[in-house]
């Protein structure tokens, strides 16, 4: 049963105060989703920093040790060769390209794992609450389950419409698939 | 939004806009049939780039003896090409990366359509070092893969080695950047359409987004971290670009000045064609609401700016050639200066260093006419800069009997006219499908930075002036005092 009762909300502090408010009414709040970042989210949320700028961080340092590494192995104990009377290791002139590419693999790694953190691909199937939620609305969904019983659903109702929400609907994706 | 802005900063998105109305008018140029002065437009921009691989073609099928280089001048238009259209694709980075770490929120109205300029600009850069390869298919030579020649390795010692690393590492970064950003705003268009086939090229295009809270937090997180690692790397490719000539042992090019005179100047030419085609966009496009005044004025200080350093940096260099009491170099700027082809100089110092310094004066940077053609006249100069730097200090060398008049032939300005064809084709292609401005972050400063914000915190600011409570009045998105349970 993949079923939820989704707020709408048209405005991002009446949506701030309402995640305050529908968690302190003991739901479990399923996803929120905004057209843009709001501030202040995470915290109502209580979501976790991302650590994504750790991913960043070992594929630069991948990166700065490949290109080091590599350049001095190539340069100095695999075909030595003198250019321009420098010496074979001449560390100076490997900065560049070090530099280039421990930012490649930074931004690759972190683009990367951005995307398989977010379950995001060409071939997606989104679960889109409502169609305005990237427009103007902001979704707040609650999950629905068998056990939830018709007082629970007039429990959520009551807590939304007390939070100044703009619409209230349900949306069954198992609806979709029929 | 937390902040408190003033109610005397300008505003950045003007008229009574909400939520919806941005995401209207923003996408409003990808719907229904492109009008008559976009086919126009595409038919001229892709001709002149159908011309461009004809030009290439004709290169790689009779050689580069089509093009008028001899031994003395070895290096000319196309080099000057790829420099020119390096430097006008630092903008877009700069605007996105360096503008976010400093919290600039009138970088938001400009930033997508800046990004995709760099990346379009950075793709007919790249056409240059192909061609004059003369074997272009020979390319996968300057990348380190085990051959049989030994394994030869390239020579990693060398600046054009690096150029390899700077533009290739550039152009990835710049494009991830760019299209993650893309990913909220084309799910916006995706969940607007109404054609089955139009919603599923748009999801695919978003990669399914759907704006969930914690994929916000990534996004941010990952835009941080990107804006922190393009800011120095933007400085790093023109830098290295420089070393190109600042390496060699040329008089007139083997300078220390060049790295951050080079970065001035890309800056400068990338902000003013930044400010071409977004006064065009934002007339054809309907979208003077989100790209104001406002937003052109700070383009022109940064113009203003960059230009004086860019002509700081012409006046020390010219300095130092007679300081240095070297008479090579001293030589190479005379002549430069003063030479036969002392035409190119003055125009680089008429377009570069004087015409700039009109945007002192506040009206004149609020000028739209002056601005339009300011910024022409500025790219005309920063094209000039490349030429002077590396016709005039080569023409005329060491050696008398070999001294040479350099003018281009019609396949060398074929493909540089060319590329502007593809440039163009490219852009307008982005402005029919894309969102030109980012939808997302124009919402998330909608209620800092929107005209009835302004006027919101002023009536506010009045009220509390006089001592009086606010009560009624505090709808200005200022407070968001999260932390209150």
């Amino acid at each position: 049963m993949d079923k939820y009762i989704v707020g709408l909300y048209d405005d991002e502090e009446v949506l701030l105060t309402a995640v305050k408010k529908v968690k302190q009414a003991g739901f479990h709040i399923h996803e929120v989703v905004t057209p843009f970042p709001v501030h202040g989210l995470d915290d109502a949320l209580g979501l976790k920093p991302s650590r994504l700028h750790t991913v960043g961080f070992a594929g630069g340092a991948t990166g700065l040790t490949i290109a080091l590494s590599f350049m001095i192995w190539a340069t100095a104990v695999d075909y030595p060769i003198i250019y321009g009377g420098k010496p074979f290791l001449s560390l100076p002139s490997y900065i560049p390209i070090t530099f280039e590419f421990t930012v490649l693999l930074t931004a690759i790694s972190m683009v990367v794992a951005f995307f398989i953190r977010c379950g995001l691909s060409i071939s997606a199937k989104p679960k889109i609450y409502d169609e305005r939620t990237t427009d103007y609305l902001f979704g707040l969904a609650i999950k629905v389950t068998a056990d939830t019983s018709q007082d629970d659903y007039a429990r959520i109702n009551e807590t939304f419409t007390n939070t100044g929400v703009a619409e209230i609907k349900v949306r069954d994706f198992d609806d979709d698939k029929k | 939004m937390a902040s408190y802005e003033s109610p005397i900063r300008e505003p950045l998105i003007l008229g009574d806009k909400n939520y919806k109305q941005i995401t209207t008018d923003i996408v409003r140029s990808t719907e229904g049939v492109p009008p008559k002065l976009w086919f126009l437009a595409i038919t001229i921009a892709g001709s002149l780039a159908a011309f461009y691989f004809f030009c290439v073609a004709w290169t790689v099928y009779y050689g580069i003896g089509v093009w008028n280089l001899n031994k003395t001048v070895g290096w000319a238009y196309d080099i000057t090409n790829f420099v020119w259209w390096v430097g006008i694709g630092h903008a877009g980075t700069l605007i996105s990366a360096v503008l976010l770490l400093f919290r600039q929120k009138w970088r938001t109205g400009i930033n997508r359509a800046a990004e995709a300029m760099t990346i379009f600009a950075v793709i007919c850069a790249a056409q240059f070092p192909g061609i004059h390869m003369g074997r272009p298919w020979m390319a996968f030579f300057i990348f380190p893969y085990p051959n049989s020649r030994g394994p030869l390795w390239p020579n990693f010692q060398s600046p054009l080695m690096w150029d390899v690393f700077a533009i290739s590492t550039y152009f990835t970064v710049s494009l991830l950047f760019w299209y993650s950003g893309l990913l909220p705003d084309f799910a916006t268009i995706r969940d607007r359409s109404k054609g089955k086939i139009r919603k599923a090229i748009y999801n695919a295009l978003s990669f399914g987004w759907r704006g969930e809270a914690k994929h916000w937090q990534r996004f941010e997180s990952l835009a941080l971290i990107l804006a922190g690692i393009s800011t120095p790397l933007v400085l790093s490719v023109h830098t290295i670009v420089s070393f190109d000539f600042a390496t060699s042992v040329i008089p007139g090019w083997h300078t220390t000045i060049f790295p951050p005179y080079f970065v001035a100047g890309a800056i400068f030419s990338g902000f003013a064609m930044v400010l071409t085609l977004m006064l065009i966009t934002r007339k054809v496009l309907k979208l003077e609401d989100y790209i104001t005044i406002a937003h052109i004025e700070a383009m022109n200080k940064i113009i203003l700016l960059t230009g004086s350093i860019v002509g700081i940096a012409y006046i020390t260099e010219l300095f130092m050639a007679w300081y240095s009491g070297f008479i090579y170099e001293w030589f190479a700027f005379y002549n430069r200066a003063l030479g036969p082809m002392a035409w190119a100089y003055w125009i680089m110092m008429t377009c570069n260093v004087i015409s700039p310094q009109f945007f002192w004066i506040k009206n004149l940077r609020r000028n739209l006419y002056l601005t339009f053609f300011l910024s022409i006249t500025v790219n005309i100069g920063m094209w000039f800069e490349r030429f002077v730097i590396i016709v005039t200090s080569l023409y005329r060398d060491y050696l008398p009997s070999s001294w040479v008049d350099y003018y281009p032939s019609w396949v060398e300005v074929g493909i540089y006219v060319g590329t502007i064809g593809l440039f163009f084709t490219l852009f307008l292609l982005f402005a029919r499908g894309f969102p030109v401005i980012a939808i997302a972050e124009v919402k998330s400063i909608l209620k800092s930075s929107g005209s009835q914000a302004r006027v919101k915190q002023k009536a506010k600011d009045e009220a509390t002036a006089k001592g009086g409570y606010s009560e009624g009045l505090d709808l200005s998105g200022a407070h968001h005092d999260v932390k209150e349970n």
